[in-house]
């Protein structure tokens, strides 16, 4: 008796203990209250409607052992400028129930998942961008021993408010030999490998092509890391396609991604190549801007964030792209004559992207819709050069209260292809009449710790550009008043535009307001048309004018 | 003899019920159930990550996200003798998607850092925790609670973190 009470009393701990559940809350909400600006858009081309557009999102997600569901809640009212107009309205999006036992993972309804890198499937989101191609459907994800991992997925993708027609079900599986070998590990050498295969289902109704209905790509992967080395290669390839973004052509697909790099105490080296050819896989073969893509094909360039280098980002080619990149990261020794008392560190990257080789079929014609598309080398660049990126960077840390970092960068930028959308078949028929841009640029900021734990941060930025947008310069001072409170003024100055109208002052000041996971930002200024880019995917961000409010919390 | 027999029993109870509440204890601890990597490439569940009963900081990161590195610098130089004399851990958890993760190792190279650094590509542990931003830093107290966060980096914020683990190592509150 006393033993079975000692027993209740042990389970009431355990259930109390380890049965814990959480519920947390992710709250993000945007606002802005747009001014008629006759400097930065003279026609009105670009002002609302509604003189204040506004919208935001609840995720709720609650968690009982190894039992999970969730849900996000969005709203429109209407969406901003900028984000995609098919967001309308408002409504639950995402919502899942998931159990994670023994050898399995059990989603059902809304999920995100990546095969690899992403070459063939890649559902996520990236909701400062308005993308979310959430599965909606069941995932199952099994460990079957012996370092062997197998998930399937089966479902239809998210488009806005609604569901993308196609069906999309893949499976992956992934071996991490050192669970079966554990000799490697004391090699210090580690291995993982994987394939995937991934269809999607639609049905055609052309009355002149003979679209497939089913369409498979298939994709292997292996990831080795040994002492300081590592190495990561995929290789993706999709039967026929046609779409609306390849021109409806029957050329399979291929994209191939290798990275080595190199890292020690101090030291990191790495260097990519890649070549995309005809590799847009959508589950709505005629979907358009971000619409329903099932992969994702990453861009090997550097992110910028600094504002004027960010001007000019580069976006993944989907129709075909070859392309490389190197990085060194090194830190002078703390201590050392150079290196001064806290370290000094140097960054270099380069990148270039150019067209692939895009060569006639035998019946003289390229890209025409109906046909094969046309033939290609895959060890030839293609004639069009889309992006070169050299960037260089030192930052040091002069003492505890300054701290001080340059960067220079020089980019070679394909406004047709890049900014207007211009795509390289055209491009080919009429060779030399795009436009690249040449642009060569500073940075130089600066943090200054001052009395009572207050802190100044400052950046001086020049872009010179040999036209699109031209010469521009770029002052901004951000001013930590408390742990709670910061203040930032910035103002770009486009004083070297081509067009004498547009050589205007762009100036924002923003007051930022902290209290533990809680962010209130209030802004007034004056925002540059530009191309806004998160993780290498981009959109086209209109000018605009006006207040801005933006509350972001997590509970 | 009576009396210690019932002292050894009484004993035996005590000890299987804090052997009850110590196992309990540690099912409670630590990370939500999500799938991560390491640098290795090999994949783990974040539940698995426990600090023993130390305190454990979980910074959520990217290598395109300025304030998240500066951040990371700057605890660096008080993380090292914290480390020592509080045994807290420091887990940074990449949330760099394909398009830059292969570049977390090199980087974390060059930057010299001694973090327990983990990749969140496919972000099951950023939503398992609700972070919605980065820089999105957690503080868990030894048994595995949250105690304190913060969705943002303000230099001196470091100094912030330093303190309250080292009265959190020490038994004190955190306010």
């Amino acid at each position: 008796m006393k033993k079975l009470l000692l027993l209740a009393l042990c389970a009431s701990t355990w259930s109390a203990w380890g049965q814990q559940s959480t519920l947390r809350a992710i709250l993000q909400s945007d606002a802005q209250w747009y001014l008629r600006d006759e400097v930065l858009d003279p026609s009105g081309e670009f002002y609302p409607d509604e003189r204040l557009l506004g919208q935001g999102f609840a995720l709720f997600t609650y968690t009982d052992g190894d039992f999970s569901a969730g849900m996000r809640y969005e709203n429109y009212q209407n969406v901003m400028l900028g984000f995609p107009p098919g967001f309308r309205g408002e409504g639950i999006s995402y919502r899942y129930a998931r159990l994670n036992r023994d050898r399995w993972n059990i989603t059902v309804g809304n999920f995100y998942e990546q095969f690899g890198s992403g070459l063939i499937f890649r559902s996520y989101e990236e909701r400062g961008l308005g993308l979310d191609n959430a599965m909606d459907g069941v995932r199952i994800i099994t460990d079957l021993g012996h370092g062997l991992t197998v998930k399937g997925v089966l479902g239809r993708q998210r488009l806005y408010f609604g569901k993308g027609e196609g069906i999309v079900r893949g499976l992956d599986g992934e071996w991490s030999l050192n669970k079966v070998f554990p000799s490697l590990s004391e090699k210090q050498l580690y291995a993982t490998v994987g394939a995937s295969f991934v269809s999607k289902f639609q049905k055609s109704f052309d009355p002149i092509l003979n679209l497939p209905n089913n369409v498979g790509a298939w994709a292997t992967r292996a990831n080795l890391t040994y002492k300081n080395f590592a190495w990561n290669t995929e290789y993706a390839y999709k039967i026929n396609d046609p779409s609306y973004d390849n021109g409806y052509i029957y050329r399979p697909g291929t994209a191939f991604l290798s990275t080595l790099s190199y890292s020690q105490k101090g030291l990191g080296i790495l260097a990519s190549v890649k070549r995309i050819d005809n590799m847009s896989f959508r589950s709505n073969r005629d979907g358009q801007q971000f619409d329903l893509f099932i992969n994702f094909l990453p861009p090997t360039t550097k992110p910028h964030t600094y504002a004027l280098a960010a001007l000019y980002p580069y976006a993944t080619q989907v129709n075909g792209e070859m392309g490389g990149q190197f990085e060194i990261n090194y830190m002078i020794p703390r201590g050392s004559k150079l290196g001064g008392k806290y370290g000094t560190q140097l960054s270099l990257n380069t990148s270039m992207a150019n067209s692939i080789d895009k060569g006639f079929l035998e019946d003289g014609t390229r890209g025409e819709k109906g046909t094969q598309g046309y033939t290609s080398n895959p060890f030839a660049f293609g004639p069009i050069v889309y992006f070169r990126d050299v960037n260089a960077s030192v930052t040091r840390k002069f003492s505890k209260k300054y701290k001080s970092q340059l960067t220079l960068f020089n980019f070679q930028y394909n406004k047709t292809v890049l900014n207007d959308g211009v795509g390289d078949i055209t491009l080919l028929e009429a060779p030399g009449t795009d436009s690249i841009i040449n642009v060569q640029a500073v940075v130089w900021e600066n943090q200054i710790k001052l009395p009572k734990g207050q802190t100044l941060r400052t950046e001086f930025q020049l872009a010179l550009a040999d036209g699109f947008r031209g010469d521009m310069a770029m002052g901004l001072a951000e001013w930590t008043i408390s742990p709670d409170w910061t203040i930032a003024v910035q103002d770009i100055y486009n004083y070297g535009h081509p067009s004498e109208s547009r050589r205007i002052h762009y100036p924002i000041i923003s007051l930022i307001h902290f209290n533990g996971p809680t962010r209130v930002q209030i802004g007034y200024g004056r925002q540059q048309q530009g191309i806004f880019c998160v993780g290498g995917v981009c959109r086209v961000v209109p000018p605009s004018s006006g207040l801005s409010f933006s509350l972001t919390t997590s509970l | 003899m009576l009396s210690g027999f019932f002292i050894s029993t009484a004993m035996k109870k005590l000890t299987t019920l804090l052997l009850c509440l110590a196992t309990s204890v540690l099912i409670a601890q630590g990370l939500p159930n999500a799938e991560i990597q390491n640098l290795q490439g090999q994949t783990l569940d974040a539940s698995s990550l426990k600090s023993d009963g130390h305190p454990m900081i979980v910074s959520f990161w990217a290598t395109w996200c300025k304030p998240c590195i500066s951040e990371l610098n700057a605890f660096h130089d008080y993380y090292i003798d914290l480390a020592e004399e509080t045994g807290v851990k420091v887990l940074a958890i990449s949330i760099d998607d394909p398009r830059t993760m292969s570049k977390v190792a090199p980087f974390v190279a060059g930057q010299a850092w001694e973090y327990n650094i983990f990749l969140d590509p496919n972000s099951n542990l950023r939503r398992a925790m609700g972070v919605n931003n980065v820089p999105h830093t957690f503080l868990l107290d030894g048994e595995g609670n949250i105690v304190w966060q913060a969705n943002k980096y303000v230099p001196g914020e470091e100094e912030e973190l330093a303190h309250k683990v080292e009265a959190l190592a020490a038994g004190q509150p955190i306010e």
